[in-house]
């Protein structure tokens, strides 16, 4: 339990994934306009990225790493079919079942597919010989952390419309000078492990 | 300048349309792997070679990919040489191999090569597709290289390795660091944005990721514009 905790504050706020680890910037860039959107946008995430990595561990642990087949060479391209199966599979899903859940999340569904942060999750997983539990563990925290930054540049982005900013700098410019002083404060949480 | 030949592709991956300053596609590896100069050479060849192949196959099988499926099937073919090229660097440059890390397997998921194999190798010849590949794979090495010895001359005083600055200086750490990557993208985007403006309206390049305007970049991932624009329903 105490091992889960350290992979989950690690994945989370620690070793950010967007902060840290330059993984699924895009969505944050673009999607970080409004504090409504970019927690939608958080939610999905969490979602996808909570199933894909158990999913693709359970697939690495059961179908590649078997010593009777041993083909983990092949990672790359199972898992990046399986995570856009898998978002379809979800979407489709949702839409039939739970169309509660699906109005709130599906818009953003269709965009995760190649969200650099799923596969990126799913072979550190890989790389760091966590379990399924574990793997699970850190999918859902790294996205938690990635919700967390994304919703974080949503809020500093909606006070900065108030701002004068210098013309060259509006806009892409400023969201990065953001980010880069967000990664400044994240580093303050190195210290915890 | 003549469309399409090799000379006129080479040209315009390199400066008409450099994918990291103009286009501004594949933000992960650009940001994650400039710690130091020799990285940005590495992961900018690496996605080359995979650019320049993914780009001749799709070309080839153009006109046998149905249309429905074409998406899946490039996610293959790209995925299929990031695998070879990655056991390849594995095996014979191990050194690059550790520093690139995790990033060497999300070449698959670079918005540039998803990007060109969807505006430009799925409609045109081989040979052209190849030029076409090897030109944005060589814009791409060029800009991340001058990005990584930028930070690397700053933050840590050497070049390649091999110490430049003088004794005397004292390296600014932070920006071989994660905070480093967005200050200096920020300066070099500001630049770029006043380089846009001289332009004419049309010749103008939108911020990809920004203004969700991904008409060459099939990955949807970064299609922002179109999220604040929809309504989130309670």
């Amino acid at each position: 339990m105490k091992e889960l905790l350290i992979i989950g504050i690690s994945a989370a706020v620690v070793n950010n994934v967007v902060l840290s680890q330059f993984l699924g910037l895009c969505p944050f860039f673009g999607v970080s306009k409004k504090i409504e959107t970019a927690a939608g946008m958080g939610g999905a995430v969490i979602f996808v990225i909570t199933l894909s990595s158990f999913v693709t561990s359970l697939i690495y642990k059961y179908l590649l790493a078997n010593p009777r087949i041993n083909m983990q060479f092949l990672q790359t391209i199972v898992f990046i079919l399986v995570i856009a199966a898998l978002v379809q599979f979800v979407e489709m899903f949702l839409k039939k079942s739970m169309p509660a859940l699906y109005q709130s999340l599906g818009v953003y569904l269709p965009l995760i597919t190649t969200n650099c942060a799923v596969l990126g999750v799913a072979v550190i997983n890989v790389q760091k010989e966590y379990t399924i539990i574990q793997s699970t563990v850190n999918g859902f925290a790294t996205a938690v952390g990635f919700t967390i930054a994304i919703v974080l540049m949503a809020g500093l982005r909606e006070k900065m419309e108030y701002n004068k900013i210098p013309k060259y700098f509006q806009g892409f410019p400023m969201v990065l000078l953001t980010a880069g002083l967000m990664a400044i404060a994240f580093f303050g949480f190195s210290g915890i492990i | 300048m003549k469309a399409n030949t090799p000379v006129e592709r080479l040209y315009n991956g390199i400066i008409k349309e450099n994918p990291t300053f103009v286009l501004v596609l594949g933000m992960c590896p650009t940001l994650a792997v400039t710690t130091a100069a020799i990285n940005g050479i590495g992961m900018g060849l690496t996605t080359t070679v995979v650019l320049m192949m993914s780009n001749l196959f799709i070309s080839l099988l153009r006109n046998v990919i149905p249309d429905k499926v074409r998406m899946p099937a490039y996610i293959v073919i790209v995925a299929s040489f990031v695998t070879m090229v990655q056991l390849l660097l594995q095996g014979f440059i191990p050194v690059l191999y550790d520093a690139l890390g995790i990033y060497i397997p999300l070449i698959v998921v670079n918005c540039i090569i998803l990007g060109r194999a969807e505006a430009y190798a799925s409609k045109n010849g081989p040979v052209s597709s190849i030029f076409d590949g090897i030109g944005m794979g060589l814009g791409f090495t060029l800009s991340i290289t001058i990005l990584a010895s930028f930070r690397e001359l700053i933050g840590a005083g050497t070049l390649f390795g091999i110490q430049v600055m003088p004794e005397a200086y004292e390296p600014a750490t932070i920006f071989i660091l994660a905070p480093g990557a967005f200050f200096v993208l920020a300066f070099l985007a500001a630049i770029r944005a006043k380089m846009q403006e001289k332009k004419p309206e049309k010749e103008r390049h939108p911020v990809h990721c920004m203004e969700g305007a991904c008409a060459s970049c099939s990955n949807k991932s970064c299609s922002g514009k179109f999220y604040d624009n929809t309504e989130v329903k309670k």
